[in-house]
């Protein structure tokens, strides 16, 4: 195949394969000729400047553009072999296998336990202490059990925004996804709860497949194994992410890294 | 910098006019509104006594009598009507925000809904009379039901509207996320997300209907008797007020004043509880 296909050194099972994605919003061209596999069970880093497409192409991948008439996208995303572009696809289904996190926290008027429960009530019929035991399994998973285990019936409205966001990604990893999207999980974070994301990440990556877009590229350094330099809708370099921070081959990756642009 | 004095004084004096005229304007408002609840109250207390709730509208040239029959009867309509026009309503306002949105229905929903929330209490009153009073043959409180409801429900569709899209899309995007068919998005996320606004909004639709007066001429007429049967000619406050207040007698005149007392404090108290219930959400 003629892609920008992962280095030969880890060559794992790509849990989405995208080819030759073009991404439009109304006439606006998003996306141009987009190509990459995201591994399974790794975590791959989309960087690059505001506007360059990076949340676009994130957003493809659970087809969470289809809410808005006037967006759309033309080429395959292929998941596990299966063409999520493909207009049959059933988008509840699919996206309660790819679950996404937002930049801003955004917890359900609702307790903490409900936030936890209503996904998983949406594909699963559990029993009360079947879904008790999901809830502090998922809790946990985000490392947040400790701080919320006394009061999982107050509203989820009541934490801090660090607790918020870890109390979403409680929740997308609640429903058992394959695919985990994080769309700049931390940029309304301060430093501490930015450091516990970047750990949740770290612990989550051996039972799920990450896409993170971050601004901040010592985090995309520190979290990812594959990063993917995009630019006014271009994907300009795409690999294991010590290679696109030590020896970047497109000097446009270089300007934008070394921060002599963006 | 040159500091214009001259300038710097007309601004001074522009705004002590200003500030006049804004005060005078408030102190007037206010002013008749407090010699409003003031005639109101001073009349409506003299007339309250606990036979109001336990007697009939008395018979023309009996003494004494109550309101009984007609704070039932406009209870039992009101009720109705936001039996009805809750889910009517709030279905409609869900429709218009998160699955119509602008498409040609929607638009042609909303503009509807404008013109019914301007239109003349009177000629809803009389298109009800027309539809539900004259093909059936008699006033009923089912009639004065439906002419409330025809008020009440553009009330409630576009604040619960309004109050959904205050709603940011990012919370609806999460629940999309998470693999939510739009109905539970829109039902157990968006909607609760806006529940003290759609609240607020039913509250003062109430606070608009309790005190109709011309649908009711039509549709309920009036009953000089208890009757909680629907389907019947039934009292009810603004009705028993209309008629009373323009009466020679005495007990007539003095229950008119109960009723319009009384229907003040319910609005009253509806109102404050509208802005306890908006408050929350701000607080939230």
């Amino acid at each position: 195949m003629t892609t920008t296909a992962v280095p030969a050194a880890a060559k794992p099972r790509n849990a989405l394969e995208v080819r030759n994605l073009n991404f439009f919003y109304g006439k606006f061209q998003g996306l141009k000729n987009v190509s990459m596999d995201i591994a399974e069970h790794k975590v791959t880093a989309f960087i690059g400047p505001s506007g360059c497409g990076k949340s676009t192409l994130l957003r493809t991948l659970n087809r969470m553009y289809s809410l808005y008439p006037g967006q759309r996208a033309e080429g395959q995303i292929n998941f596990y072999g299966e063409n999520i572009l493909e207009p049959r696809q059933d988008l509840n289904l699919l996206r309660a296998r790819i679950g996404m996190v937002f930049q801003k926290p955004t917890p359900f008027p609702m307790s903490i336990y409900d936030n936890i429960a209503f996904g998983v009530k949406l594909y699963e019929n559990l029993g009360k202490s079947e879904m008790d035991d999901r809830v502090e399994w998922a809790l946990t998973k985000a490392a947040l059990w400790g701080e919320v285990k006394d009061k999982l019936h107050q509203s989820g409205l009541s934490l801090s925004g660090g607790q918020q966001q870890r109390l979403c990604i409680a929740r997308s990893v609640a429903v058992k996804p394959s695919v985990l999207l994080l769309d700049e999980p931390t940029s309304a974070l301060d430093p501490i709860s930015t450091g516990k994301v970047e750990e949740l990440v770290h612990e989550l990556k051996s039972d799920y497949t990450i896409a993170i877009v971050t601004h901040n590229m010592q985090q995309a350094a520190r979290c990812s194994d594959f990063t993917a330099y995009m630019y006014l809708g271009e994907l300009i370099e795409f690999g294991e992410t010590e290679q696109i921070f030590f020896k970047p081959q497109r000097t446009e990756t270089e300007d934008y890294i070394t921060g002599r642009f963006g | 910098m040159d500091f214009n004095h001259q300038l710097y004084r007309r601004r001074r004096r522009a705004n002590a006019v200003g500030l006049t005229l804004s005060m005078g304007a408030m102190v007037l408002g206010l002013a008749v509104l407090l010699w409003i609840l003031g005639v109101l109250f001073s009349n409506g207390l003299a007339a309250l006594d606990g036979n109001l709730f336990t007697q009939d509208t008395p018979a023309p040239g009996t003494e004494g009598g109550g309101l009984r029959n007609a704070i039932v009867g406009s209870l039992m309509m009101v009720g109705l009507t936001v039996l009805v026009a809750t889910p009517v309503g709030i279905l409609a306002g869900i429709y218009l925000c998160e699955y119509g949105d602008r498409s040609k229905t929607a638009e042609l929903t909303r503009f509807v809904t404008d013109i019914m929330l301007s239109a003349p209490s009177i000629v809803l009153g009389l298109f009800v009379y027309a539809v539900a009073v004259a093909t059936v043959g008699n006033f009923s409180g089912l009639a004065g039901s439906l002419a409330l409801s025809l008020i009440a429900v553009p009330v409630v569709v576009r604040t619960t509207e309004n109050m959904l899209r205050l709603v940011p899309g990012s919370l609806r995007e999460a629940a999309f996320a998470l693999g939510a068919p739009r109905w539970k998005v829109s039902l157990m996320v968006t909607l609760r997300a806006a529940k003290s606004g759609v609240i607020t909004g039913l509250l003062l639709a109430v606070a608009r209907i309790s005190g109709e007066t011309a649908p009711m001429l039509f549709t309920a007429l009036n009953n000089q008797f208890f009757s909680t049967d629907m389907t019947r000619p039934m009292a009810n406050l603004p009705v028993v007020i209309f008629q009373f207040a323009m009466s020679p007698y005495d007990n007539w005149i003095r229950l008119a004043w109960a009723g319009a007392l009384l229907i003040t404090l319910a609005v009253l108290l509806l109102n404050i509880l509208a802005r306890v219930f908006f408050r929350e959400k701000a607080s939230s």
